[in-house]
């Protein structure tokens, strides 16, 4: 039993994904891969810049995966591995990576459903290595800022909702 | 969970309003909406009913600028109130870092405010959280009602107190916003501790900067 705890994500984290997600977005000629955590923040993007807001978009990923783990236990499955959202001219195809974060992948009609989806597959193994030691990591001591961050950031506080 | 993104200098905090329905929770949401800098606020997700009730939340990211070469940003959630929309409230919760509990003061609603925070922290520790260890404040909504229920009469039945058992923190704490009142104190020989509170009127604006300035500045502490 514990309050929360914080988590880090470093430069190193950080290049050891993009590289997996160029290789992705080569491969599967799809336009943005998105890393999403399962609390709804966005921990990554490669590829096109979004013309969406990506913050919002990260909170309605997560809350669109966790309802739908829902409605998969609701029938006696674990979890719906992967969410396909089909457009007109844009889809998005949704993939859970080790039960932590979610690879969001922005296509069109330049590629195929069937090739994200198996290149997809490919990418989510390595990516949940990475993410499993990650998340391990928290096992040691949690990350801290630096002295002073939180007098500045109060200050910040008071000023902004004072 | 606070995250600490050091690849692009981001830390971002989870904060929810929880309590029962029509407590007044989307309205402290569209209150800060309102009134915060439009710099600091990102847009504002509500996904409702028809009938403008939360379905599954309401989200508000607000920005506190950059802070020692971090940006900083708090995301706000409101939960559904209405009983049973338990299964979204739990998601909700999962990876907080702070929590709001709006009770409506109505004494009318004494009851519903009960079994939220029963449900609260029911819902808390199937996350493997302990209310009494995370940043935590309540507010005291709809104070200009006729029918509020006195403050004292909120507190014993919403806010009675946990035990501290830490003996390092037996320590009385006083309540900066309430001066001869303390969060920390000793009560018939054993140390209790309560959230701080607040007294609010969120359709006028009363009252929902203070609640989020104590609750944000609680969360960043756990960051130091």
């Amino acid at each position: 039993m514990s309050g929360a705890a914080s988590w880090s994500f470093g430069e190193d984290d950080a290049s050891r994904i993009q590289l997996v997600l160029d290789q992705l977005l080569r491969e599967a000629d799809a336009r943005t891969a998105l890393i999403v955590d399962r609390t709804g923040q966005m921990l990554a993007t490669r590829g096109e810049e979004p013309t969406f807001d990506p913050v919002a978009f990260a909170s309605l990923t997560a809350a669109d995966f966790s309802a739908n783990d829902q409605l998969a236990r609701m029938l006696g499955e674990t979890e719906f591995g992967a969410l396909f959202h089909q457009g007109d001219r844009e889809s998005l195809y949704l993939a859970d990576v080790a039960r932590r974060v979610i690879l969001v992948v922005l296509f069109d009609n330049r590629t195929t459903l069937g090739l994200v989806k198996l290149r997809v597959r490919g990418v989510v193994e390595s990516l949940s290595e990475l993410f499993t030691e990650m998340f391990e990591r928290r096992d040691r001591p949690a990350p801290r800022v630096e002295a002073g961050f939180v007098g500045d950031a109060e200050d910040e506080i008071d000023k902004l909702f004072g | 969970m606070s995250l600490i993104n050091y690849a692009s200098r981001e830390i971002n905090c989870k904060l929810v309003y929880y309590g029962p329905g029509l407590g007044g929770k989307t309205t402290n949401l569209e209150y800060i909406y309102e009134k915060v800098a439009p710099a600091a606020k990102g847009k504002m997700i509500s996904l409702a009913t028809e009938t403008e009730r939360t379905l599954f939340f309401d989200f508000l990211p607000v920005d506190l600028g950059t802070i020692r070469g971090f940006k900083t940003r708090f995301h706000l959630y409101t939960v559904p109130g209405q009983v049973y929309y338990n299964a979204s409230r739990k998601l909700i919760l999962k990876g907080v870092d702070g929590v709001v509990f709006v009770a409506d003061s109505q004494i009318e609603r004494m009851e519903a405010n009960v079994e939220s925070m029963q449900n609260l922290y029911d819902n808390l520790l199937q996350h493997g959280y302990d209310l009494t260890r995370i940043p935590f404040a309540v507010q005291y909504n709809k104070r200009d009602l006729p029918n509020a229920a006195p403050i004292d009469e909120l507190q014993e039945n919403l806010n009675p107190g946990w035990p501290v058992e830490d003996s390092a923190r037996q320590k009385a704490v006083a309540d900066p916003d309430r001066p001869g009142q303390y969060l920390v104190e000793e009560v018939d020989g054993t140390w209790i501790e309560r959230a701080p509170y607040f007294e609010a009127v969120a359709t006028t604006g009363d009252g929902v900067f203070d609640t989020l300035r104590a609750i944000s500045k609680l969360v960043l502490k756990t960051l130091g």
